[in-house]
C-alpha cells in the first residue's frame, strides 16, 4: 500500500507540466478528460486545469488557484501562482469564484464576500489557519437543524478567560434577599470568583441581617455584620440562588465560575426555610469549591 | 449440469421455496432470486416480509404494495440527505400521503411503519391509526408535517402499539394531552421515544403509562421532564434497558440527589443512556452505578465538560456507542481509549461550530482512539486541524473502519503542519480499510485523492463531498471507480458537465447522485435525461425564476438531484423543482 503512495507522490511531483496527469501510465486519458472540449469550459477553468495536478514543492498549497486569502502572510509560506490578488480567486471556491461564473447564487456570493473579509482580517493573525470569527456558508459544517437548535438552548461555556469574552462591560444582575425591602444591585463583572460575590453581599445585606435576627430575639452584636452573614449564608439559614438563562433556579456555587456569570440572570438570597433544601453532598461541593 | 430453475422450482410446492428464500439475508439476495425465473419471483414476491424503499420515488407506492402482497414491515425514505442540512427547499417533496394510502389500501396486515426524511401529515397518521388491525411499529426519524393530535389519533387507536419511536423530528405541539389518548387498558408499550417533542408532558399521565406497561424497555423524554419527575418515572420502570432523561436538572430539593442515586442504583438492566443534559457537576455521580453496563452513553446534546465528563465516561467500560460533544477534548479522549475497549462507534460533535476554536480537541484525539480501541469501525468526528500522518496512523491502527466521516470545520483546511493537502492521509484510509462503505471527506483536497477513491473503495456505497477537487478529473474517478457506490452527494466542487455524461450508466447502478455550486449546466442535464430515461434528473432553482424550458444549454444548475427510478417523473414536483 504504501510504496504505491509513494509512488504516486513521487511521479507527481517530478512532473512539471500539468499535462503529464496524476500517474505514470495515465497521463493521457486523464489529459483528455480534464481539457475537454476547446471553448465549452470558461477562461477560468482553463487557468485553474494548468495548475491543478501539479504537486507544488512543499511549503506551496496546490490548487493555488482556490485563493487561500486568509494564509497570505508576510512568511510567505502559502504562495499563490495565479491571480492571487484577483477578485475571483479570493473566497471560497464555491462561492466567488465560481458563484461569478455561474452567473447566480447571490446568498453564495454574499457568503463568498463575508469569507473574503474576514479571511483578510484572518491574514493578520500570522498565517494563522482559521480567522477569528467564521463566515457562515449555508449547510456547513453539516450540522442537523435539531441539533443547532437544541443547543441553542443550552449556554455553552467560554473557556477563554475574562477579558477576550464578547458582550457587554458590565454585567448587572438584581440581588433579592428573602425578607429585605427592596432589592439590590451588583456587577458580576467586578467579581473573580464566588468568595468575591459572598463577601460583597454580606457587606450589602448585613443591615437586614442583623434586623431579621434581631426580631427572634437573639442580641445583636453591633457594628459586626460580616462575619454574621457568613455565618447564616455557612450554616444553612440562607441559601445563596441564582434563575440562569432557562428560568431555573440554581444554586450558587456548582459551576465554574465563567459558567456561572454567563447564565445568571439574577440572584436571590433564600431563607433556609423556605428553600427546599440541598443534597448534602451537593452541598459540600458548594462548601469547598468556596 | 444444473437443473434449469423452472424445472426446480415445480419440484417443490411453494411453501418449502418461501422457506428457503427466508434465510436469504438481504433484499438483495432477494432480488437476485426473484430474477433467476418466473416460478421464483412469484414465490419470492409473495413471501417478502420485509419492504425496504431506498427513495419514496424510485417506484410508486401502488405498485410496490401489489408487488409485496404480503408485507408485514415497511420503511421508506424521502428527502435527500442534504436536506439535513438546508440544501434542499422545504417544499421538494417527500410526502407520505400516497404511500400511506397505497398501503391502507393493499396491506391490511401491515405491522411496522418506518418514514425516515418525509412530510407526514397529521392525515397520514389518522389513516395509519385506523387502517392496520395489528399495527405495532411506528418509527418517524427527521420527518416533519405533523402535530401531536396526529399522535393522539394513533394512541387512541392502535391498540397493539409496541414501539413509537420519534427521532428528531419536527413536531407541531398543539395537543399537549395526546398521551391520555392511550387507553387505560393499553399495556402494550415496549418503546417509546418522545426525546424531539416540543412542549410540556403530563408526567402523572405518563407515570400511568409507564406502570402499566410492564414490558418497556425504551423510555426517552424530552426536555420538559425535570429531574424531580425523572426520579418518579425511573422508579416506576426499573426494568428499562434504553433511557434517554430528558433535561437532567432542576429545581434543588432536600433529597433530590440521594433519591436520584437510589433510582440509578436499582438500573440492573441499563444499557444505553442518553439526554440533553444541562446536569450540573454535582449531579452526574448519581449515575456512577449504572456505567459498568452501558453499552451505549449518547451525551452529544448535554454540556457536561471535564473533568466531570471523563470522570464519567472512564467509569464506562464496556462502551460499545459513545456520541459525544468536543468538550471531552484530546484528554478525555485518550482517557476512553485506555478505559473503553469494546467500543466500536464514535462520534464527536461541535459545540460552538462558528465561533473561535478554544477547545481542545484535535487529531490526536482521534488517533488516541484509534489505536486504543480495536474493535473501533465506525466514527464521525467534528474537529479543526488534521494532519495526513495522523490519518495515515488512523488508517493503519483501524483496518476495520467501515464508517469514516471526518468534518474539518473550515472547508479547504490543509494539513496544518505540513500545509499540505490531506490527500495522502485519506488515501491511506481507502487503501488500508477494504470495507469502508461509508466516507465522508474534509479538509484541502486535490483530484488526487478521488484517484485513490475510486480506485480503492470497492465497497464503498456513500460518498460526501464538500469544497474539494481540482478538475472534472476529480468526478470522472469517483463515477469510473467506486465499484458499490449507492449514493454520492457533492458540494461546491469544480467538477463539471463532462464526467457525469461520461458516466451516465453509472448513475443507474446508483440510488441517486447529488450536486450543489458545482460547474453544471442545463444542456448537460438535458442531454443525460435524454440518454438515461429510468433517471429522474430534477433541478432545484430556488429562485423559481423563469421556465427552464426557455433557457439557453449554458444556464448554470445550482442543485442537481439524479436518482433512478420505475416510476417515470413524479407528478408532485413544486416550482422550485424541474424535472428535466
Amino acid at each position: 500500500m504504501s510504496p504505491h503512495l509513494e509512488h504516486d507522490y513521487i511521479g507527481l511531483s517530478e512532473v512539471s507540466s500539468a499535462a503529464a496527469g496524476a500517474g505514470a501510465g495515465e497521463g493521457l486519458k486523464e489529459t483528455e478528460l480534464r481539457l475537454g472540449l476547446p471553448g465549452s469550459e470558461s477562461p477560468e477553468r482553463n487557468e485553474k486545469v494548468g495548475v491543478t495536478l501539479e504537486l507544488l514543492p512543499k511549503g506551496f498549497v496546490s490548487g493555488a488557484k482556490r485563493g487561500f486569502a486568509d494564509a497570505i502572510d508576510g512568511s510567505g509560506k502559502w504562495v499563490f501562482s495565479t491571480g492571487a490578488g484577483s477578485e475571483k480567486e479570493v473566497g471560497k471556491k464555491g462561492g466567488v469564484a465560481y458563484g461569478e461564473h455561474l452567473g447566480g447564487g447571490g446568498g453564495k456570493e454574499a457568503a463568498g464576500q463575508e469569507k473574503k473579509a474576514q479571511a483578510a482580517k484572518g491574514s493578520e493573525n500570522d498565517g494563522a489557519v482559521a480567522p477569528a470569527a467564521k463566515a457562515q456558508v449555508v449547510g456547513w459544517p453539516p450540522i442537523r437543524s435539531y441539533r443547532k437548535n437544541t443547543m441553542a438552548v443550552n449556554p455553552l461555556k467560554n473557556k477563554e478567560d475574562g477579558e477576550a469574552k464578547q458582550g457587554p462591560g458590565c454585567l448587572y444582575v438584581k440581588v433579592s434577599m428573602d425578607g429585605a425591602p427592596y432589592l439590590r444591585k451588583v456587577d458580576l463583572k467586578t467579581y473573580k470568583n464566588y468568595k468575591d460575590l459572598s463577601s460583597s453581599l454580606e457587606k450589602m445585606f448585613s443591615g437586614f441581617t442583623i434586623g431579621q435576627y434581631g426580631s427572634h430575639g437573639i442580641p445583636n452584636r453591633d457594628g459586626l455584620s460580616e462575619s454574621r452573614l457568613m455565618d447564616l449564608l455557612n450554616g444553612s439559614e440562607y441559601v445563596l440562588t441564582y434563575e440562569d438563562k432557562d428560568g431555573d433556579w440554581m444554586l450558587v456555587g456548582d459551576v465554574p465560575w465563567e459558567m456561572f456569570t454567563d447564565s445568571c440572570r439574577r440572584l436571590r438570597i433564600m431563607k433556609g426555610s423556605d428553600a427546599i433544601g440541598l443534597a448534602p453532598r451537593a452541598m459540600e461541593k458548594c462548601k469547598n469549591r468556596n | 449440469m444444473p437443473p434449469h430453475p423452472e424445472w426446480t422450482a415445480a419440484m417443490f410446492p411453494d411453501e418449502v421455496w418461501e422457506h428457503v428464500f427466508s434465510f436469504l439475508p438481504s433484499d438483495a439476495d432477494r432480488n437476485v432470486a426473484a430474477a433467476s425465473c418466473h416460478a421464483w419471483l412469484r414465490i419470492e414476491r409473495r413471501s417478502r416480509r420485509r419492504v425496504f424503499v431506498g427513495n419514496c420515488y424510485a417506484v410508486a407506492p401502488a405498485v410496490a404494495v401489489a408487488r409485496f402482497p404480503e408485507a408485514r414491515a415497511v420503511e421508506v425514505k424521502g428527502k435527500p440527505h442534504f436536506a439535513d442540512f438546508d440544501l434542499v427547499p422545504g417544499d421538494w417533496g417527500g410526502g407520505a400521503d400516497e404511500w400511506v394510502a397505497a398501503m391502507a389500501e393493499g396491506w391490511p396486515q401491515l405491522e411496522e411503519l418506518r418514514f425516515k426524511r418525509m412530510v407526514v401529515s397529521d392525515d397520514c397518521l389518522e389513516v395509519i391509526a385506523r387502517s392496520f388491525r395489528n399495527f405495532r411499529v411506528l418509527g418517524l426519524a427527521f420527518c416533519e408535517g405533523f402535530s401531536t393530535a396526529g399522535l393522539a389519533a394513533v394512541a387512541a387507536n392502535c391498540r397493539n402499539l409496541r414501539v413509537l419511536d420519534l427521532q428528531e423530528n419536527v413536531i407541531e405541539d398543539n395537543c399537549s394531552h395526546w398521551l391520555s389518548h392511550f387507553p387505560e387498558s393499553f399495556t402494550s408499550l415496549v418503546h417509546l421515544n418522545i426525546a424531539c417533542l416540543p412542549g410540556e408532558v403530563n408526567v402523572p399521565v405518563l407515570e400511568r403509562l409507564v406502570s402499566r406497561c410492564t414490558n418497556l424497555k425504551t423510555l426517552k423524554l424530552n426536555h420538559a421532564v425535570p429531574l424531580e419527575k425523572l426520579v418518579i418515572l425511573l422508579r416506576k420502570a426499573p426494568q428499562l434497558v434504553d433511557l434517554g432523561t430528558g433535561r437532567f436538572s432542576g429545581e434543588h430539593h432536600l433529597d433530590l440527589y440521594s433519591k436520584l442515586e437510589s433510582a440509578f442504583t436499582g438500573y440492573k438492566s441499563l444499557k444505553s443512556l442518553s439526554g440533553t443534559w444541562e446536569a450540573v457537576p454535582a449531579y452526574l455521580p448519581a449515575v456512577y452505578s449504572v456505567c459498568e453496563g452501558l453499552t451505549s452513553l449518547n451525551l452529544s446534546y448535554a454540556t457536561t465538560q471535564n473533568p466531570e465528563l471523563i470522570k464519567l465516561v472512564s467509569r464506562c467500560k464496556s462502551l460499545q456507542r459513545l456520541w459525544v460533544m468536543d468538550f471531552i477534548e484530546d484528554d478525555g479522549l485518550a482517557a476512553v481509549a485506555s478505559s473503553c475497549k469494546l467500543l466500536q462507534e464514535l462520534r464527536v460533535f461541535p459545540s460552538d461550530p462558528y465561533g473561535p476554536q478554544p477547545v481542545s480537541l484535535t487529531e490526536r484525539g482521534l488517533v488516541a482512539i484509534s489505536a486504543g480501541c480495536p474493535m473501533l469501525h465506525s466514527v464521525l468526528y467534528f474537529c479543526n486541524q488534521m494532519t495526513n500522518a495522523a490519518l495515515i496512523a488512523i488508517a493503519l491502527n483501524r483496518p476495520n473502519l467501515t464508517r469514516f466521516r471526518l468534518c474539518i470545520i473550515e472547508p479547504q483546511t490543509p494539513d496544518y503542519l505540513t500545509l499540505q493537502p490531506l490527500d495522502a492521509g485519506f488515501s491511506a484510509i481507502v487503501e488500508s480499510c477494504k470495507d469502508l462503505r461509508r466516507l465522508s471527506v474534509s479538509g484541502l483536497l486535490t483530484d488526487r485523492v478521488f484517484k485513490s477513491i475510486g480506485a480503492y473503495a470497492d465497497r464503498l456505497e456513500m460518498l460526501s463531498v464538500a469544497f474539494a477537487g481540482d478538475s472534472d478529473a476529480g468526478l470522472h474517478y469517483i463515477l469510473s471507480g467506486c465499484k458499490s457506490l449507492r449514493k454520492l452527494e457533492i458540494r461546491d466542487c469544480p467538477f463539471g458537465d463532462k464526467p457525469l455524461l461520461a458516466n451516465a450508466a453509472k448513475l443507474e447502478t446508483m440510488r441517486s447522485l447529488w450536486m450543489s455550486s458545482c460547474s453544471l449546466t442545463l444542456g448537460a442535464c438535458k442531454l443525460l435525461a435524454r440518454k438515461m430515461p429510468r433517471l429522474n434528473v430534477e433541478i432545484i432553482d430556488e429562485r423559481r425564476g423563469a421556465s427552464w424550458d426557455s433557457r439557453p444549454d449554458d444556464c448554470p444548475v445550482e442543485k442537481l438531484y439524479v436518482y433512478r427510478t420505475v416510476a417515470g417523473p413524479r407528478s408532485d414536483t413544486p416550482s422550485c423543482v424541474w424535472t428535466v
